[in-house]
């Protein structure tokens, strides 16, 4: 197995300053906006946009949870099954711009299911899409994101791993994984 | 765990304990789901369930048939009260004259103890045991403990009474292995008529006495007396079943501590349960209700999941 460093602590840091400055930039004072992480990674990347937003603008943003399990259209093909996990939104998305969060774009069907899951809360105005790594050349469904931390070629064999210090990790850091042949 | 060990619920006897938790983490996650202004998921959306049911209900035919159309699945419904098994026609003959309709799963419920088993052995469709004869209940069993589980969050080491008639009723005997593989203690209670013979052989305590049971017990389910199952009278009169078994609040409030009370329903209100104990704060019967749909949501999730495709 080889392992290839994507992003640093450091680079890690600036790329969600970055982020966190588009967004700003397009959403102001965030009086409509609401964000939502994917369950269950998309969470940590999410809470760390909402703290520096949180410091930015000087007020508390809402943030909701949302889990997918159950609007996904491969639950029962896949080789190891999913569990669900808790979606947790304290807040009306009605007529609200939700940007959706989530730390790895694929093939775009976690995304997909998201976009299901997050109807049943009722219908926004705006829905956008950030993703910390879009991995180029590997979507299966025609979605892409507006907001982008890096984004990297990979093959499908190949896997993007996210270690937070949330999660317990010693440092933030986004690797890279080929598995051997 | 992230998947059930078996391929049909058939009563809680086949169940790991694992079973049982995976299944009440499912069904967390359905409770926060029927709770969302937009109450149904399309996890099942690609499966046709045939609900069978050759004997009367109310509640769990609802229940699952809510569950069925919560996770978008196709549903089709059969009582045998106005079908073809009245001109003679067998239980399989029945059911695969249904499956060859395309159906994937089956819940049914029977007179006959073993009839899910039976069928399991014969066709290939998953089977949810909704119910066979005196044997097992098994969404009931997990709906009851999933209930207490909300009030005391670990089973291990409550004790829960089962009270009433005990002989004739399948979700005791669910209830029973449920409860055991959850590490609760159990004691059943009721007129040694209404108690099986062997029933001590499962591990649970016996009581004759309704009000030691509760002096016991930080959990009462009360069963109700199965007066159709009966062709013997097992006891002189009802009035003198409820004089004797029956739970009312004077009862209650002799015993000097506050006990969680359920009841599987229907309800014989004045019989078994008294309607100021039936309505009462300490009773969680509606919420029993409310988490049957979540648990049956949970099973049938649990179970699609394990098709094979």
């Amino acid at each position: 197995m080889e392992k290839r460093l994507i992003l640093d602590t450091d680079l890690l840091q600036i790329t969600i300053n970055r982020l966190v400055e588009e967004l700003i930039e397009n959403h102001k004072d965030f009086q409509d906006t609401v964000l939502i992480g994917l369950q269950p990674r998309g969470v940590f990347l999410a809470q760390r946009i909402q703290k520096r937003l949180n410091q930015r603008l000087n007020k508390e943003l809402p943030l909701g949870l949302l889990d997918t399990t159950f609007y996904r259209d491969d639950f029962r093909r896949r080789d190891i099954p999913i569990k669900a996990n808790a979606t947790d939104i304290p807040f009306l998305i009605e007529d609200k711009k939700v940007i959706l969060i989530d730390d790895v774009l694929f093939t775009g069907r976690t995304v997909r299911a998201a976009l299901d899951a997050m109807i049943a809360f009722g219908r926004p105005r705006l829905v956008e899409l950030l993703a910390f790594i879009d991995r180029k050349y590997t979507r299966d469904l025609p979605i892409q994101p507006d907001y982008v931390g890096q984004r990297v070629n990979t093959i499908k064999t190949q896997r993007v791993l996210v270690e937070w210090t949330d999660q317990g990790a010693e440092n933030d850091k986004i690797w890279l994984v080929t598995k051997e042949e | 765990m992230t998947n059930l060990s078996v391929n049909h619920l058939l009563g809680i006897k086949d169940l790991t304990e694992e079973d049982i938790q995976l299944i009440f983490q499912t069904a967390d996650h359905f409770k926060e789901v029927i709770n969302r202004p937009i109450k149904k998921v399309p996890s099942l959306r690609d499966i046709t369930i045939a609900n069978i049911f050759f004997e009367n209900s109310t509640r769990t035919k609802l229940s699952f048939e809510l569950a069925e159309k919560r996770l978008s699945a196709d549903v089709v419904n059969f009582s045998s009260s106005n079908s073809s098994v009245k001109k003679g026609e067998t239980l399989l003959d029945t059911v695969n004259n249904i499956l060859s309709m395309k159906v994937d799963m089956v819940v049914m419920r029977h007179s006959s103890a073993g009839a899910a088993h039976f069928l399991s052995r014969h066709i290939n469709a998953n089977i949810v045991n909704a119910g066979d004869g005196t044997h097992e209940h098994p969404t009931q069993a997990l709906l009851d403990t999933y209930s207490i589980r909300e009030q005391v969050q670990d089973l291990k080491g409550k004790k829960v009474a089962i009270i009433g008639d005990i002989l004739h009723s399948r979700v005791a005997l669910s209830n029973i292995y449920a409860l055991k593989k959850l590490g609760a203690e159990v004691m059943v209670c009721g007129p040694a008529t209404l108690l099986p013979k062997y029933i001590g052989d499962l591990g649970v305590k016996i009581s004759w006495d309704v009000k030691e049971a509760l002096e016991w017990c930080d959990i009462a389910n009360i069963l109700r007396i199965q007066l159709e199952r009966q062709q013997l009278k097992y006891f002189p009169s009802l009035r003198e079943y409820s004089l004797y078994y029956g739970v009312n609040k004077k009862l209650l409030d002799s015993i000097g501590k506050e006990i969680i009370v359920m009841h599987p329903g229907p309800i014989n209100r004045g019989v078994e349960i008294s309607s100021d104990v039936a309505d009462s704060k300490q009773s969680i019967i509606l919420n029993q209700v409310e988490n049957g749909v979540a648990i049956r949501m949970a099973v049938l999730y649990l179970l699609a999941q394990k098709r094979q495709n």
